[in-house]
C-alpha cells in the first residue's frame, strides 16, 4: 500500500471507529469528568472562601475575647475594690457599735452597781438600827429587871426632867 | 475491578493468538538474523550470497513494510515459525462483496477467488484482481478489509473507552475526593487541554462545547503514537502514521470549524480587513488566498501528525536496518556497529516518545485555535 495514498476502506473505518469514541468518551467519559472536576473546582473554592472567613470570625472573636477579659478585668477590679471599701466600713462600724455598747454596757453596770451599793446600804442601815433598837431593848431589859436599878434609873431621868 | 478487565482482555488477545496460523516461514527477510548470527568467515559469506534461495536482506522494503498498512499483523518470526494474526478482507468487486480470511492467500498461487496481494507497482501491498496483476487492467476493487491499522484502531479506541470510563467512574463514585491511581495519572493532561489549550484558544465561553472532541483528538493520537511505539503485537502498527487515519481527523477538525464559523469569520475571509484594497477589488486575491487556507490548515494538520510519526518510525527502523546490513557482511561488524546503532536507537525511542507527546499536543492545540478563529466575537471599540 502507498504511504501517501489513502485507502478507501481505512477511511471508512476510521470515520466510524473514531465517531464511536468521540460519543462513547463524550457522553460516558468527558461529561462526567468535566462535572466532577467542575464541582470539585467549586468545592475547593467554596472552601476556601468559607476558610478565610473563618479565620477573620475567628480574628473578630478574638478581638472580642480581648475586649470581653479586659472588660471582665475591670469589673472584678471595681468589684474588689468596692468589696474592700464596704469591707473596711462593716468593720468601722462594727468596731463603733462595739465600743458603743461596751461603753453602754459600762454605763448601765455603773448605775446599776450604784443602785446595788445603795440598796444594800440601806438594808445594812436598817439592819443597824434593827440591832441597835435589839441591843438597846436587851441592855434596857437587863438594867431594868432589878427593882432598885428600876428606881435608880428612874430617878435618874427624874433627874433629867426639869419641871419648868 | 480493572485487575479483572485485563485478565478479560488478556483472554480475547489469547483468542486471537489462537487463530494465528504457524506457518512455515518462507525466505523472508527477517529470518537471515538467523545466519547472521553464525560465525561467518568470508567464506560462508560469498556462500550464503550464491544460495539461490536466500534475498538479499533490502532495509527499503523492511521499512515501508512495516510502516505502511498490511493486510495481516505479524507478531514474530522465530527461525522458520512465522507468527502472524490473520485479518478478514472485506472487498467490493463488480458489485459483488466477498470476506475472507487474509490466511487464504497462503497457498501456491498467491491467489484466492481470483484475487492476490499486489506484489509490485503503484498498488502494491493492495488487493488486486488476479487479472489486473497479470495485465495491468482490471475492474477496480474496493477494499473495506479490517487491516492491521484498523484492528489497531478497534483495539485502541477499546483500550482509549476502557481506561476513560474507569477513571469517569472514579469521578462519579468518589466526587470532591483526591484524585488517585490512573486518574491521578490522567487528570493532569485532561486540565492542560482544558485550561491550557481549550480555555486559551476558544476563550472561556465557547470552549466547552469543543472539549470532547479537543479531549477524545488528543488522547486517541497521545495513545495510538505511543501504542506504536511498543514494537510487539497490541503495539507496533503506525495508525497516526497513517495518511488516512490524520486525514479522517483534519477533515474532522475542518468541519467542526466551517460549521462553527460566525458572521465574522466568514465576513474576515471574504473581506480580509488590514489588506490593501487593490489586493480584493479587481482580482478577488486575498480571498482566494483565505479559501485556500480553509482547506490548508487541515492539510497541514494531517502532513504534520502523519509525516512526523512515519519519519519517527523509519528512523527508528534505519538504525536496525543497519545492524542487519553490516550482519550480513560478518557477524563481528554487526555486533559491532549494533551496540553504537542500539544506543542510537534507544536515543531515537525517547525522541518519539516525546514527539508522541507534542504530535498530540500540537494537532489538538492547532484544531483548537481554528475553532477560536472560527467562533472569535468582533472587538467592539
Amino acid at each position: 500500500m502507498e504511504l501517501v495514498n489513502p485507502g478507501i476502506g481505512l477511511i471508512v473505518w476510521m470515520t466510524l471507529a473514531f465517531l464511536a469514541i468521540l460519543y462513547i468518551l463524550g457522553k460516558y467519559a468527558w461529561k462526567p469528568i468535566m462535572t466532577a472536576l467542575k464541582e470539585r473546582e467549586s468545592s475547593i473554592h467554596d472552601a476556601l472562601n468559607s476558610a478565610e472567613k473563618a479565620k477573620e470570625e475567628m480574628k473578630k472573636m478574638e478581638f472580642s475575647n480581648e475586649q470581653l477579659l479586659l472588660e471582665a478585668k475591670n469589673e472584678r477590679d471595681i468589684i474588689l475594690s468596692t468589696a474592700r471599701k464596704i469591707k473596711e466600713t462593716i468593720i468601722e462600724e462594727s468596731k463603733q457599735k462595739a465600743s458603743e455598747e461596751a461603753n453602754r454596757i459600762i454605763v448601765s453596770a455603773k448605775e446599776s452597781i450604784r443602785n446595788e451599793k445603795m440598796a444594800a446600804m440601806t438594808d445594812l442601815k436598817n439592819q443597824l438600827a434593827e440591832l441597835s433598837l435589839e441591843v438597846a431593848k436587851k441592855i434596857l431589859k437587863k438594867e431594868l429587871s432589878d427593882p432598885k436599878k428600876q428606881e435608880e434609873y428612874s430617878k435618874e431621868l427624874m433627874k433629867d426632867v426639869k419641871f419648868n | 475491578m480493572i485487575r479483572s478487565r485485563f485478565t478479560s482482555l488478556i483472554l480475547v488477545v489469547v483468542f486471537l493468538c489462537s487463530l494465528v496460523s504457524l506457518q512455515q516461514a518462507q525466505a523472508g527477510a527477517m529470518i537471515q538474523e538467523g545466519s547472521t548470527l553464525k560465525p561467518a568467515d568470508s567464506a560462508s559469506v560469498r556462500e550464503m550470497k550464491e544460495k539461490p534461495g536466500e534475498e538479499k536482506f533490502n532495509p527499503g522494503e523492511m521499512i515501508m513494510e512495516h510502516v505502511v498498512d498490511n493486510h495481516e499483523w505479524h507478531i514474530i518470526t522465530l527461525g522458520h515459525l512465522n507468527l502472524y494474526l490473520p485479518l478478514p478482507v472485506l472487498i467490493i468487486c463488480e458489485g459483488q462483496f466477498h470476506a475472507f480470511w487474509s490466511s487464504k492467500f497462503h497457498n501456491e498461487t498467491h491467489s484466492y477467488l481470483g484475487f492476490t496481494l499486489s506484489k509490485q507497482g503503484a498498488n502494491k501491498g493492495k488487493i488486486v484482481t488476479v487479472q489486473q496483476e497479470m495485465t495491468g487492467k482490471g475492474p477496480n476493487v474496493y477494499d473495506f478489509s479490517i487491516t492491521k491499522t484498523v484492528l489497531a484502531i478497534f483495539l485502541s479506541s477499546f483500550f482509549l473507552i476502557l481506561i476513560f470510563i474507569s477513571v469517569a467512574n472514579r469521578y462519579r463514585k468518589e466526587p470532591n475526593q483526591a484524585p488517585h491511581g490512573l486518574q491521578n495519572l490522567l487528570e493532569p493532561l485532561i486540565l492542560f487541554i482544558r485550561d491550557d489549550v481549550a480555555k486559551s484558544s476558544i476563550g472561556e465561553k465557547k470552549y466547552e462545547k469543543y472539549l470532547p472532541y479537543l479531549l477524545t483528538i488528543f488522547f486517541f493520537i497521545l495513545f495510538n503514537n505511543l501504542l506504536g511505539i511498543i514494537p510487539i503485537f497490541p503495539g507496533g502498527a503506525n495508525v497516526t502514521g497513517n495518511i488516512a487515519v490524520t486525514g479522517v481527523m483534519a477533515v474532522f477538525t475542518l468541519i467542526i470549524t466551517t460549521i462553527s464559523g460566525n458572521r465574522h469569520y466568514w465576513i474576515d475571509i471574504i473581506n480580509t480587513p488590514g489588506v490593501p484594497w487593490w489586493l480584493k477589488l479587481p482580482i478577488p486575491l486575498m480571498p482566494i488566498v483565505e479559501i485556500i487556507g480553509i482547506i490548508t490548515k487541515p492539510f497541514v494538520l494531517m502532513v504534520r501528525l502523519f509525516a512526523n510519526m512515519t519519519a519517527g518510525h523509519i528512523i527508528i527502523l534505519g538504525f536496525i536496518s543497519i545492524i542487519f546490513i553490516f550482519g550480513q557482511i560478518s557477524s563481528v561488524l554487526g555486533i559491532g556497529v549494533g551496540i553504537p546503532t542500539l544506543l542510537f536507537m534507544i536515543f531515537m525511542d525517547l525522541l518519539e516518545l516525546l514527539v508522541a507527546f507534542i504530535q498530540a499536543y500540537v494537532f489538538t492545540l492547532l484544531s483548537a485555535l481554528y475553532f477560536g478563529l472560527a467562533t472569535i466575537e468582533p472587538e467592539h471599540h
